[in-house]
């Protein structure tokens, strides 16, 4: 009921703000202006005695809605945290006297600014409501696992240790994956100087014994439904029977696939049987049955093996992959250990390039094959030669020449391939493609696609979307677990190409990530990065023309379509980045603290001067990540910004409305400026694709510009890095003079 | 006195670098309450002096900002400042952890208004800067710092200085008289995150890091190339304040060595490959290395700077540098293994890629703890409830640590979760 809100400001003179500015009229401003129904002044509003007096009105006189002028949204952020009210602050620190030069000259101007910036946020703060979880949600503890190898067998049994009940799918008869069939694995405890046992058996035993583990064999996900908090599976046999278990998040630790060694002709691969690769060559030593490794063509024990190292990876020729495996160095140290074991004197040769054993186990297990009295030579191999003994030829990179040596086998250390299911934007990268070439692979990428794992029921496709080279997410580097599906965390060689012991790591990452989304979910709270986030989106339907543009923008695939085509929003798969609502053409979508309407309030209240004045006016749109925080930091360096500037902050570039745009310029502001993240394949957006979305929406922004017959220079977009602390004022700056240069707008009523 | 309410379901988190932000937020963020002690006076630790981070060639404040936002808006998550951790005693379940708190000099009133860092006059080396350049005995140790606080250098207490400060602080938020505290509290598990340091360039006499001007390490490269940072982002000699014109990169300096570190650092090859890319094109770089370790999807960052036409290979370790006295070049020598051809080459300057050392004090450590041959935690079950993250378990690049300490969290939880269980 409108009746009860109450709306309270209170200006901070503190920190020279009393000094450079005129409180009495930002007070003023505040009341007459913006609305306010009481507004007081505190030397320094964010002590022990400030912050008590805003608690104080809070309790005692009901005050529902809070505007707090003083320093910037990202300071004294602890002391200002008052959760049960609607909030806002203008930045009269950082935003204007830290920027401003201290002269009389510019008094004027920045009380202007002062007094905007209040009235900005009075106006924010009118179309405001704390937010509150939708109370839809639900706790659900159960984790699904979705993949039984090494990395699903840890996630399952950290998981169930914390008390979380796991629902353990696994698609082929047995537990144990790709590492069940090793004969010894790379050791993972000090002192690293051997092969170590399998670990898979007493993984096994210890499922077996786990109350809260139930594994589902020869099983696959026939359906995922629902979101974060509220999944809803089928899990179905082999034979047929389906189970429907309720989730509360996924961890996809569906692995790897050998590289196809058919791809390597030259290296004999099909023509001599006695040419295998690391995969293959475990095979051999476990049917050596602890006895000498005998290989494949004629059973004779093998007295000299070479590893060929990088065997079609690490190269950019066709059917190669470019990436490394990442592990296979020490795998190959570890077979040659086999040998050293199992077949007394074998010579034992890796050609290598760069050895890549990184870490100190890596190092140290290096050093143990070097003691083994394994032989490394740095060479690269370009053939080999079938026959009763192979010979492989290559190019010692030492005496540089080329030259061959001879042995009983061959084994090809072949790279890890991500056991992932169809990319949900393979068809995005068809339309999307530069080039002939790169359309036709994105088209042979399209038709070649795997059968689904997880079998979404997701208006944006079934499964986790495509890094490169079919891995899943995260590119970031600060947060691994940065999904693009919410509550769904891939772990293991899925995500990149990763040994055992940082397998079982991810395991355990992408268990409390999982663990962490459905307590979240229980709860109503945003995960990752606005974490803790309680507003969520909501539309009014009968606005809603069916356009569609939402549920197929959202970076995190979070809206779903009804029958009638209207948008179906999954609150825990939301991450509040306000995308849906800047692709909203009719302005139907919106937060309760962050709306078309909040921003568009905060434009109408700039006052505009009248054109005689000559005092333009610009419109600073700055995502709250990266931009806002260098202009901060320009104001702690000094930096000087323009006084025509309004800068405001918004979630991400993506969820900048064009109507913000248009008023603003109808409004009679004289330029616009957006500042967002970088938008190239490393994009830095936490949104995905928020700033190249809005700079494809923005490219609209021509014909606006025209109909109002207004100069294109007028609105501008930029990448702005967090870094950039000199940077990001100069362009608020160089619009000013692009505003000089070009007059003023005529739309000052 | 620093107040802490914790309990035995509490989990301790030490060390406040990326790791250990990461451990503390995702408990946290988890529902669990964490208190995180973190030596230095702002939290988020090494990453906070990277420039850029490799491959992404991204900037780590902006992983920062998000991660200091997570901080502020949670109330789970308790960070202590300027303290070390002590003392701990106990069991997985139920340990009491003793911290000691130097003094700030400065409180929580502080709004980082900088009016006394332009009063005082005293200037130090800045350590945030590895030393290059000079900071006052007032500061906020870098813009982003949290917490936004500033620090009085003990060094200026008892001084006019320190006087000059307090008398400019409008807010009282400088208290001379602040003590050292030393305070216990309880915690259920610990997440043990205080990463690693870069090795000491000086142990390696035949670099002549203590004598010749031009060789510098490669966090001060790293600094250097930084707008921020202390030569504003010129790459610059030392000697002469000249812009290089040409720039060696020395791999595994202190790395993959029984004289030094056994172990390989993992990141050095990345970090010196990414700092190829700060010098303009023409500036010619020549790396020296023994093996390029670029792991994983790293491998197509290891091709396209390969591909820069003015960035030069040599396996090679260096034997050793020699100053040319008239122009300050680094004159290094070895032998190319690849053809086996000595060299003598002159470079502008030298960046030795030194490794990580880590900061596990086996000496000193407060509980029983399983440590490895090079200084690491081992994941040992007879650690307890304490749990490595990040560089204490290994030398990791920033988003294995971040993976590590993830899961690091769950561990701490797990045996906070049987201690609710068990006292539910």
């Amino acid at each position: 009921m409108a009746d009860d809100k109450k709306f309270a400001g209170y200006v901070c003179t503190g920190c020279g703000l009393g000094e450079r500015l005129d409180a009495g009229q930002l007070e003023t401003t505040a009341t007459r202006d913006g609305k306010m129904q009481s507004c007081k002044q505190h030397e320094m509003l964010c002590s022990t005695e400030g912050v008590q007096m805003i608690k104080d009105d809070i309790a005692n006189d009901a005050v529902t809605h809070v505007m707090i002028a003083a320093c910037s949204r990202r300071a004294k952020v602890e002391a200002f945290n008052f959760t049960d009210v609607a909030l806002t602050r203008a930045n009269l620190r950082e935003g204007v006297i830290w920027v401003r030069p201290d002269t009389d000259e510019n008094k004027e101007t920045t009380q202007e600014m002062a007094d905007d910036y209040i009235r900005m946020a009075c106006a924010e703060l009118k179309s405001m409501a704390k937010p509150s979880a939708s109370g839809e949600q639900s706790l659900i503890k159960n984790i699904l696992v979705v993949g039984g190898g090494i990395t699903g067998m840890t996630a399952a049994i950290e998981t169930a240790a914390a008390g979380y009940p796991v629902h353990l799918v696994e698609k082929s008869g047995a537990l144990g994956g790709a590492v069940g069939s090793y004969y010894k694995v790379v050791p993972t405890r000090s002192p690293y100087d051997a092969p170590a046992e399998n670990p898979i058996p007493a993984l096994s035993e210890a499922i077996e014994a786990d109350g809260n583990i139930t594994v589902h064999l020869n099983s696959t996900l026939t359906k995922t439904d629902g979101a974060p908090g509220r999944f809803s599976v089928d899990i179905t046999t082999e034979s047929g029977t389906t189970e429907t278990v309720s989730i509360g998040a996924i961890v996809q630790a569906s692995g790897w696939k050998p590289y196809d060694a058919n791809q390597l002709p030259e290296f004999a691969y099909g023509k001599s049987q006695d040419v295998v690769t690391n995969h293959e060559l475990e095979a051999l030593a476990v049917a050596a049955n602890g006895g000498p490794i005998k290989r494949p063509s004629d059973g004779k024990e093998v007295q000299s093996v070479c590893f060929i190292q990088n065997a079609g990876q690490c190269s950019d020729k066709d059917g190669h992959l470019t990436y490394f495996a990442g592990v296979t160095d020490l795998v190959s140290i570890k077979q040659a250990m086999y040998f050293k074991e199992l077949n007394g004197e074998c010579d034992t040769t890796i050609l290598f390039d760069n050895l890549r054993t990184p870490g100190a186990g890596g190092e140290d297990f290096y050093r143990a094959g070097q003691n083994a009295m394994v032989t490394f030579s740095k060479g690269i191999a370009s053939e080999v030669v079938p026959g009763d003994s192979l010979t492989v030829k290559f190019e010692d990179k030492i005496l540089n020449e080329q030259t061959e040596m001879a042995c009983d086998l061959v084994v090809l250390a072949t790279g890890m391939e991500p056991n992932s299911g169809p990319d949900p934007y393979a068809q995005l990268m068809v339309d999307e493609a530069e080039d002939e070439a790169e359309k036709a692979k994105a088209q042979a990428m399209l038709e070649n696609a795997p059968p689904s794992i997880l079998n979404l029921q997701y208006r944006q496709g079934t499964d986790l979307p495509h890094l490169k080279n079919g891995f899943t997410d995260s590119h970031f580097i600060c947060f691994p677990y940065e999904t693009r599906r919410t509550g769904i965390y891939s772990a293991g060689p899925v995500r990149r190409p990763m040994d055992i012991q940082q397998a079982r790591d991810d395991a355990t990452g992408a268990a409390l990530k999982a663990i962490q989304a459905a307590e979240n979910a229980g709860l109503g709270r945003a995960a990752h990065p606005r974490t803790g986030d309680l507003s969520f989106p909501s539309f009014r339907k009968e606005g809603c023309t069916q356009c569609k543009r939402c549920t197929v923008e959202c970076p995190f695939g979070a809206i779903n379509e009804d029958e009638e085509g209207y948008p179906m929003y999954n609150e825990s798969r939301c991450r509040r980045c306000g995308t849906c609502m800047g692709a909203c053409p009719v302005r139907v979508i919106s937060f309760e603290n962050y709306s078309v309407e909040t921003v568009n309030q905060q434009i109408k209240n700039v006052d505009i001067p009248e054109e005689w004045d000559e005092k333009p006016r610009i419109l600073v749109l700055a995502c709250e990540n990266d931009a806002y925080p260098a202009l901060d930091q320009a104001a702690q360096a000094g930096v000087e910004i323009n006084p025509w500037a309004r800068v405001i902050p918004v979630r991400c570039l993506g969820s900048v409305s064009l109507s913000w745009v248009t008023d603003a310029l109808n409004n009679g502001f004289d330029g616009i400026v957006m500042m967002g993240c970088r938008r190239d394949d490393d994009y830095q957006c936490h949104f995905v694709r928020g700033s190249a979305m809005a700079a494809e929406r923005m490219s609209k922004v021509g014909d606006t510009l025209d109909t109002l017959n207004l100069e294109p220079e007028r609105v501008i977009l930029h990448e702005v890095a967090i870094t950039d602390v000199e940077r990001a004022p100069q362009l608020i700056n160089d619009m000013a003079e692009t505003v000089e240069k070009i007059g003023l707008s005529p739309f000052k009523f | 006195m620093t107040e802490v309410i914790a309990t035995n379901e509490t989990i301790l988190v030490v060390g406040g670098g990326i790791s250990g932000m990461t451990a503390a937020l995702e408990a946290a963020e988890t529902g669990k309450q964490v208190v995180l002690v973190e030596k230095r006076p702002y939290v988020g630790g090494r990453v906070t002096q990277l420039y850029k981070y490799f491959p992404k060639l991204c900037f780590p404040t902006c992983g920062l900002e998000i991660n200091q936002r997570r901080a502020k808006m949670n109330p789970n998550l308790n960070i202590i400042s300027m303290a070390e951790v002590t003392d701990i005693k106990g069991e997985a379940g139920n340990y009491t952890a003793t911290v000691k708190i130097s003094p700030r000099y400065v409180n929580e009133n502080c709004t980082a208004c900088g009016d006394c860092g332009k009063a005082v006059e005293a200037e130090f080396d800045d350590e945030y800067n590895y030393g290059m350049g000079k900071r006052k005995g007032a500061y906020l140790p870098h813009r982003m710092a949290h917490p936004q606080r500033y620090v009085l250098d003990s060094a200026i207490i008892g001084t006019d200085d320190a006087q000059k400060a307090k008398d400019a602080c409008k807010v009282n938020a400088i208290d001379l008289d602040m003590q050292e505290e030393v305070i216990e509290f309880k915690a259920g598990a610990v997440v043990w995150a205080t990463g690693w340091k870069p090795y000491d360039a000086n142990k390696i006499q035949p670099y002549g890091y203590d004598r010749i001007a031009n060789v510098i390490t490669s966090v001060e490269f790293e600094r250097m190339a930084d707008p921020n940072g202390p030569t504003g982002g010129k790459l610059t000699r030392p000697s002469d304040g000249k812009e290089v014109k040409s720039v060696a990169f020395i791999q595994c300096a202190g790395s993959r060595d029984k004289n030094h570190l056994l172990h390989c650092s993992r990141i050095c090859c990345m970090a010196s490959l990414k700092q190829a890319t700060y010098p303009a094109d023409d500036v010619p770089i020549t790396i020296y290395y023994i093996d390029i370790r670029a792991i994983d999807r790293f491998e197509e960052f290891y091709q396209k700077v390969k591909a820069q036409e003015n960035v030069k290979f040599i396996k090679s370790k260096v034997a050793s540098i020699v100053e040319n006295k008239e122009n300050g070049n680094p004159t290094l020598h070895g032998v190319d293994t690849e053809g086996y051809n000595r060299y003598a080459d002159e470079h502008d300057l030298v960046v030795l890629a030194v490794g990580m050392e880590p900061s596990v004090d086996k000496a000193s450590f407060p509980v029983e703890i399983t440590i490895n041959e090079e200084g690491f935690i081992e994941p040992a079950p007879e650690n307890g409830g304490v749990f490595a993250a990040g560089c204490s378990s290994d030398a990791l690049d920033v988003n294995r640590a971040v993976q590590h300490a993830t899961g690091a969290a769950l561990r701490a939880i797990q045996v906070v979760n049987r201690v609710a269980a068990t006292e539910g």
